[in-house]
């Protein structure tokens, strides 16, 4: 399908291009696409691109001379490569502890959605999510998918101490806080997985695009995966999707 | 190494920025006033990469125990080395043991010391620009060594470049029109582009928050792509003006987008400080 891109100076050294605003997984493939042409027709210490929802933001490490003139080139991109993202994208299975210890707001979001916990953990572990991109924290996943039975708004008192691994439902959207940070969201679960680590290459095994499940896990497989994840055994390993 | 003596009121040593990891959420970081940074760096003939100590509001107290020799740059702290008054923005050789001694802020609000060749603390993800959870700390702590390469002869450029201290003075900003600039109101952009603001108690180096507010109805956005200098309207009419370290996306309306000098100029400006935004086409 054909989107209508809207292309703008964001400033002196970066172009944004936009998408419709919707939340689509096929409209995200041509972003990906495009943001794979630009990152393959550029040098990459010359051009940094970040995508979100429906846009890309085009960063270049120069002062654009003629924004026209770049612009211009960014479309000519678009109609003339043909060399696409690998339509084979990556599933990623991540353990998650439903336990009450862990996911401290269970019981109440259970009522507020009148589902039973096991239900909600049902639904929450068997759709497969999407990846539209990492921001808001290091390695914070946003992810598309979560079943219309889920939905709720945030708390309107945030968390000020939410746990690192904590695994959260805030309105549309379920997510992974990587590191301890204040939060609105509802906590239903842990998971052990480090989603982000400095010290790692990449930092974030994860990317845009990639999909990804959650499976429930007791605490006793909590507390070993832990150990695990500490001492470097454990090693999340994707399976390919046709 | 240079001993930490005492830290100041919130030091951090920083680079030009941290590049090719905001895929990963990562923000760029770097010094918040790039303009003095690069300034101070110029004149020592350093590269790009070349780490400083950012001050903010106090500086601190440093031992250097090799000889070297230094620029310090940007707000005014009445530096001291050995209790002797120093010029700012001129090289300054250094011998082991002497300590430079930094006091509160009288113009600006951010103060860099640079060294000849850079600091040289852990490289992560390609910067060594302190920001948790990359680094493992924000900032310097008192007792803290960091190294540096020991220069015996006193070693810079020529430059006779002078320091343009508009950058503590002015407080006219440039910024071009943001992504959602033409959702405001006639009046709301009548505000931006004719109003004065003041600086809130709530800035530092992820962001600035503006005063007054601006009457809002506009909804959020998809959260999409935002840079350092980008000026977001909250739903209750909050401006914050994202600085250095700031989030790599964001889901409020970006009406404003700060050019980079005026990114350095914000850098030097503190709580109660007014503003006053000038709109480039």
């Amino acid at each position: 399908m054909e989107y209508e891109l809207k292309f703008s100076r964001y400033n002196e050294h970066s172009i944004l291009i936009e998408w419709p605003a919707i939340m689509d997984e096929n409209m995200l493939k041509d972003i990906l696409n495009f943001k794979n042409i630009i990152e393959k027709k550029y040098i990459k210490q010359k051009v940094e691109v970040i995508n979100a929802f429906n846009s890309i933001l085009v960063i270049y490490n120069y002062t654009i001379d003629n924004i026209n003139d770049e612009i211009f080139r960014l479309k000519a991109l678009k109609f003339t490569e043909d060399d696409l993202v690998d339509s084979k994208s990556k599933l990623w299975k991540i353990p998650v502890c439903y336990d009450d210890e862990f996911g401290m707001d269970l019981n109440e979001f259970s009522k507020q959605r009148q589902l039973s916990k096991t239900e909600v953990i049902e639904l929450h572990s068997s759709a497969t999510y999407i990846i539209f991109f990492i921001g808001f924290l290091p390695g914070f996943l946003y992810l598309g998918g979560l079943d219309k039975k889920l939905h709720l708004d945030r708390k309107s008192t945030p968390n000020l101490n939410i746990k690192k691994g904590a695994v959260g439902i805030g309105g549309n959207q379920t997510g992974i806080y990587p590191q301890n940070s204040p939060g609105g969201w509802h906590i239903i679960g842990k998971t052990p997985v480090d989603f982000f680590n400095a010290k790692s290459s990449p930092p974030c095994v994860f990317n845009a695009g990639d999909q990804l499940k959650f499976y429930p896990i007791s605490k006793s497989e909590f507390l070993d995966l832990e150990q695990d994840v500490k001492h470097g055994c454990f090693q999340l390993k994707p399976l390919q999707n046709a | 190494m240079l001993k930490v003596l005492q830290p100041g009121f919130y030091s951090t040593i920083q680079d030009y920025g941290r590049f090719g990891y905001r895929d990963y959420g990562v923000p760029v970081s770097g010094v918040m006033d790039l303009y003095s940074a690069q300034f101070a760096n110029a004149l020592l003939g350093n590269t790009n990469d070349a780490a400083l100590i950012e001050m903010t509001m106090v500086g601190g107290k440093f031992q250097f125990l090799e000889p070297t020799t230094i620029v310090v740059s940007g707000a005014f702290m009445n530096p001291k080395l050995n209790d002797m008054p120093i010029e700012q923005h001129k090289l300054m050789h250094i011998h082991s043991n002497d300590v430079l001694h930094f006091a509160q802020v009288e113009q600006g609000f951010r103060t860099y010391l640079a060294i000849k060749g850079g600091f040289k603390s852990d490289v992560l993800l390609g910067s060594r620009s302190q920001y948790n959870p990359v680094t493992s700390n924000n900032t310097i702590h008192k007792g803290e060594l960091v190294p540096y390469q020991s220069f015996s002869n006193l070693y810079g450029s020529n430059s006779k470049v002078k320091f343009d201290d508009s950058i503590l003075k002015s407080n006219t900003l440039d910024v071009f029109k943001g992504a959602e600039f033409d959702r405001l109101s006639e009046k709301q952009k009548l505000q931006l582009e004719n109003g004065e603001f003041k600086v809130s108690k709530y800035n530092n180096r992820m962001a600035y928050q503006l005063e007054p507010m601006v009457e809002n109805d506009l909804e959020p956005i998809l959260s999409a792509p935002v840079l350092p200098g980008t000026v977001q309207l909250t739903p209750n009419g909050n401006l914050i003006v994202l600085t250095r370290d700031c989030q790599t996306t964001g889901g409020y309306p970006r009406v404003l987008q700060l050019m980079e000098s005026a990114i350095n100029m914000l850098a030097q400006k503190t709580t109660g400080n007014t503003l006053k935004f000038r709109l480039k086409e």
